[in-house]
């Protein structure tokens, strides 16, 4: 069948049977190598992209629940620059092996889009569906807190 | 000045934007087909015969067993006993039996069951302790891939006389790695008749020398692409998974691809080895000081030797900790079970040999009823002591680790860590713990090892860029960094005309693994040393004389000058070491760590919540405070799932029974505490700036820290890792019993 979607702001069309995973057609017809898959159950969150505003799992999704939906995954995260969190993951040293890396970015552009305010707290239970084996996740919440200085 | 400041990854941008291709995000070559492997269900069985299921079609799909191999059967590393694939005999569930490869994962998997093998299954020996002069064989006649043994001084007669001996039993499980990426490599065909087999991996050349042996007369080149973690699970896995790509892909005559799924991955891949060790310790009561201590550990290596030889030597070398003893026997045997095999894993043995070490420390100290601090401090190494193998340290840093982590404690101990800022920490019955240990790490390979390697290093001048070859990988520990920021500094030129060259074992010299910790210390001291040589045959080239820079040089050189390129090899270091009697230099140098933990134990559940995690770490020379200290916490962490998540709980078959992510728990952010490191530089003369190798410090005593934190909380004596709630719990109603 044919699945149409908002893909990182542009409208897209893909052939898919439907219970194709949103994972394999994002790495595979539409060339997004971004999200990758670690475990293809989601526990390890590295398959994470955006739907309609929310972060999932994409290894979870069969392709014909995001008919209709807006997707961002992390190839729609920076434009010509950086953003100020992709800046703040580089300055901590939040990435080191980087396979969990362009999930967890996603996941905390999200964090960072919502309303309210932030506590190291608050985003270790926000980030807790991200594996990270490299870093000890202080890094990261480190640079998390440091995007988020006008939140805090 | 570059050293020691926080300049940022090389690979950072590509890796926060997606950009960074693993092995699994290339573009599909051309008629690339995927490869998956038929595994035996038997731990020990009689291969009868491997037939295909004649009414299935077998179009488009190549089937390999041992008999298409070209050249000899064997995964070539230390010992040849481990085939590439099983040919008559099964010797543990998992083991590879077939291959195959066809346009689809799916047509593959549905392949895969058109494959019968006839087994016959044989007696199998799946416990380790039992193992050794076992009536079953599984290797050798005594079942023992090696032993190891230092002796210093006479411990037999003083824990036969001593008036105080103690004794301990110590066990740890396996462990394992869970990089993030899981294995996967793609063999692809070249125009000229040979292969190129890339994807992620840690040591380029010993997946050439395994090759070499496995494919006869091909030739074939290893190309590292961005490697999604590995911590030694990508240290010798690879080989044999090489050898599978490359026999699918030579049979086809077409690229093969082959990706773990997750399960497969913890299944069938190697883990950390499981011990039991049994310690002595012959103590004076009165001052306190070891009089003696022998340590005996038995470790499973599972079915073949890989790497387990040198797991079990640096398990010995590291058995007595950093204590000071004059008598000390430490013997180590690696055996084998019908069980997959354990291979390399951060540390090597050391994580498991200093559990146990730290654990009698504190029970020593419970049987003297002294703080356990004092009794570390009364005999940790002081400068000029001797290790059990006669090895002089100039210049331990036991001191000062052992200092900060003490102050760090008993200010936790008057400010606790709020209960209220950490998640799941109201309306429980909890105790709060808070305690330290200590642990010491040999960087680089033992004795000899880096004289006898030589790593070779090549540097080049390519217009106005500076490159470095090596086979060294960067597996998320930031080589690929360093490297060019050692080399940048030698010769006081920019960061960012320095760049290591693509790990391709066509154009980089064999620089040895990525492993020991010795990457930074040994390997970028070669850079280093090329770094230099190329400055001076760029110099000698242009005739210019000892007062020219660097970058006045190249600015001097013209830009359509061929590349310059210089060879520079490690310098044998002068390390005395006698193999046979294990005595002299262990290791180049040691650093240092002192790793405490605070934590609440929850009554009711047994569950260990974290709250902070205090090191005060040695690293010789911070080469980017920054990278080094993701290590030191990445470690600490991996260490805490050790201490109390990571089990993995093995059937009747020997097979790990808990192969998903939803079973097998490694620390979240909601498991792991707030991290505060300090890092300490005692510098090494022979490492670049002073730089010591610390990729497996971490990992080596946090478990044992939180065994002494349960302690301090709740008093009850935890002595075999995980120490998983169920057994935190089962140890809390015993005490209760018991009172």
């Amino acid at each position: 069948m044919s699945i149409t979607f908002t893909l990182n702001g542009e409208a897209r069309a893909v052939e898919a049977a439907p219970m194709d995973r949103l994972l394999d057609v994002l790495r595979g017809p539409l060339g997004l190598t971004g999200a990758k898959e670690g475990c293809g159950e989601g526990e390890c969150g590295a398959c994470a992209v955006e739907i309609d505003g929310r972060v999932v799992n994409s290894c979870l999704i069969p392709v014909f629940q995001v008919e209709g939906a807006t997707i961002r995954t992390i190839e729609g995260v920076a434009g010509e620059r950086l953003t100020r969190l992709q800046e703040a993951f580089l300055a901590h040293g939040a990435v080191q092996c980087g396979a969990c890396t362009p999930a967890l970015v996603l996941g905390c552009e999200a964090l960072l889009a919502e309303e309210g305010q932030i506590s190291r707290a608050g985003v270790r239970e926000a980030l807790a569906g991200h594996l990270c084996r490299c870093t000890g996740y202080q890094k990261i919440i480190d640079a998390v807190m440091d995007a988020a200085e006008d939140k805090r | 000045m570059l050293i020691g400041t926080n300049y940022q990854r090389l690979d950072g941008r590509a890796k926060v934007t997606g950009a960074a291709r693993y092995v699994d995000d290339l573009p599909q070559p051309e008629g690339c087909l995927f490869g998956l492997t038929l595994r035996s269900p038997h731990p020990h069985a009689r291969i009868d015969a491997i037939r295909r299921d004649p009414g299935y079609d077998w179009q488009g799909i190549t089937v390999v067993t041992a008999e298409d191999i070209p050249g000899e059967n064997v995964v070539a590393l230390m010992t040849d006993d481990q085939p590439v694939l099983a040919a008559g005999l099964t010797r543990h569930v998992t083991e590879p039996i077939a291959l195959v490869a066809a346009p689809t994962r799916q047509r593959a998997a549905e392949a895969l069951k058109h494959i019968h093998v006839d087994y016959t299954p044989l007696p199998a020996l799946l416990d380790f302790e039992i193992a050794q002069d076992h009536e079953i064989k599984i290797y050798g006649e005594d079942n023992v891939f090696a032993r190891a043994a230092t002796l210093r001084g006479d411990p037999d007669a003083l824990l036969r006389d001593a008036e105080l001996v103690i004794e301990g039993i110590y066990r740890v499980g396996h462990q394992e790695q869970l990089y993030i990426e899981p294995q996967g490599l793609i063999a692809l065909p070249r125009e000229d008749g040979g292969l190129t087999i890339l994807g992620s991996m840690q040591c380029p050349y010993y997946i050439h020398k395994a090759l070499k042996r496995v494919l006869g007369g091909v030739d074939f080149n290893v190309r590292q692409t961005t490697t999604g973690g590995a911590f030694g699970g990508k240290e010798d896995y690879p080989s044999i998974m090489g050898a599978h790509v490359a026999l699918l892909a030579l049979k086809a005559k077409a690229p093969v691809k082959m990706i773990y799924a997750r399960d497969e991955d913890l299944i069938a891949t190697t883990k950390r080895h499981p011990a039991v060790i049994r310690v002595r310790a012959a103590v004076d009561p009165k001052s306190a000081k070891l009089l003696a201590v022998e340590s005996q550990m038995i470790f499973d290596g599972g079915a073949y030797n890989t790497l387990s030889p040198v797991v079990n030597s640096r398990g010995v070398l590291h058995g007595a900790g950093p204590y000071v003893c004059e008598h000390v026997r430490v013997t180590g045997v690696m055996v084998a079970s019908h069980t997959p095999p354990n291979g390399a894993f951060r540390g090597f043995g050391a994580p498991q040999s200093q559990f146990a070490m730290e654990r009698h420390m504190d029970r020593i100290a419970r049987h003297l009823e002294m703080d356990p601090a004092e009794l570390r401090r009364i005999n940790y190494y002081r400068p000029g002591d001797l290790t059990p193998t006669g090895q002089r340290l100039d210049d331990p840093a036991a001191e000062e680790v052992f200092e900060r982590a003490r102050a760090w404690v008993e200010a936790a101990r008057r400010a606790p860590a709020p209960v209220e800022e950490a998640p799941g920490g109201r309306g429980r019955d909890l105790a709060r713990g808070v305690a330290f240990v200590m642990g010491f790490h040999g960087a680089g390979f033992t004795g000899n090892g880096e004289s006898g390697l030589a790593a070779k290093v090549d540097v080049s001048l390519e217009g106005d860029r500076v490159l470095i070859h090596t086979a060294s990988i960067d597996m998320g520990q930031g080589i690929d960094t360093v490297f060019p920021a050692i080399v940048a500094e030698t010769l006081d030129y920019p960061l960012d005309k320095v760049s290591c060259a693509p790990h391709d074992t066509a154009t980089v010299p064999n620089s040895g693994p990525t492993a020991a910790s010795r990457s930074v210390m040994v390997v970028g001291g070669v850079s280093q040393k090329g770094a230099r040589q190329l400055r001076e045959a760029l110099r000698a080239a242009l005739g210019a004389g000892p007062e020219a820079t660097f970058a006045e040089l190249v600015a001097a050189r013209s830009p359509e000058a061929p590349p310059l390129r210089v060879r520079a090899q490690y310098d044998d270091d002068g390390a005395i070491w006698d193999a046979a009697r294990y005595w002299g230099d262990a290791y180049p140098t040691y650093a240092w760590t002192a790793v405490a933990v605070e934590l609440d134990v929850d009554r009711d559940t047994g569950e260990v919540i974290y709250r902070r995690l205090f090191q005060a770490t040695d690293v010789g020379k911070a080469m980017n405070k920054v990278i080094v200290e993701g290590q030191l916490e990445g470690g600490a962490v991996q260490a805490l799932g050790y201490a109390t998540l990571e089990e993995v709980v093995i059937d009747a078959r020997g097979a790990m029974k808990n192969n998903r992510l939803t079973d097998y728990i490694i620390p979240t952010t909601m498991d792991t505490p707030e991290l505060e490191t300090a890092i300490v530089e005692y510098p090494f003369a022979g490492g670049p700036y002073g730089a010591k190798g610390i990729g497996e410090l971490p990992h080596d005593v946090p478990a044992a820290a939180v065994a002494a934190a349960i302690e301090d909380a709740v008093g009850v004596v935890l002595d075999q890792l995980p120490m998983t709630p169920q057994r935190v719990l089962a140890a809390l109603m015993m005490q209760e019993e018991e009172a």
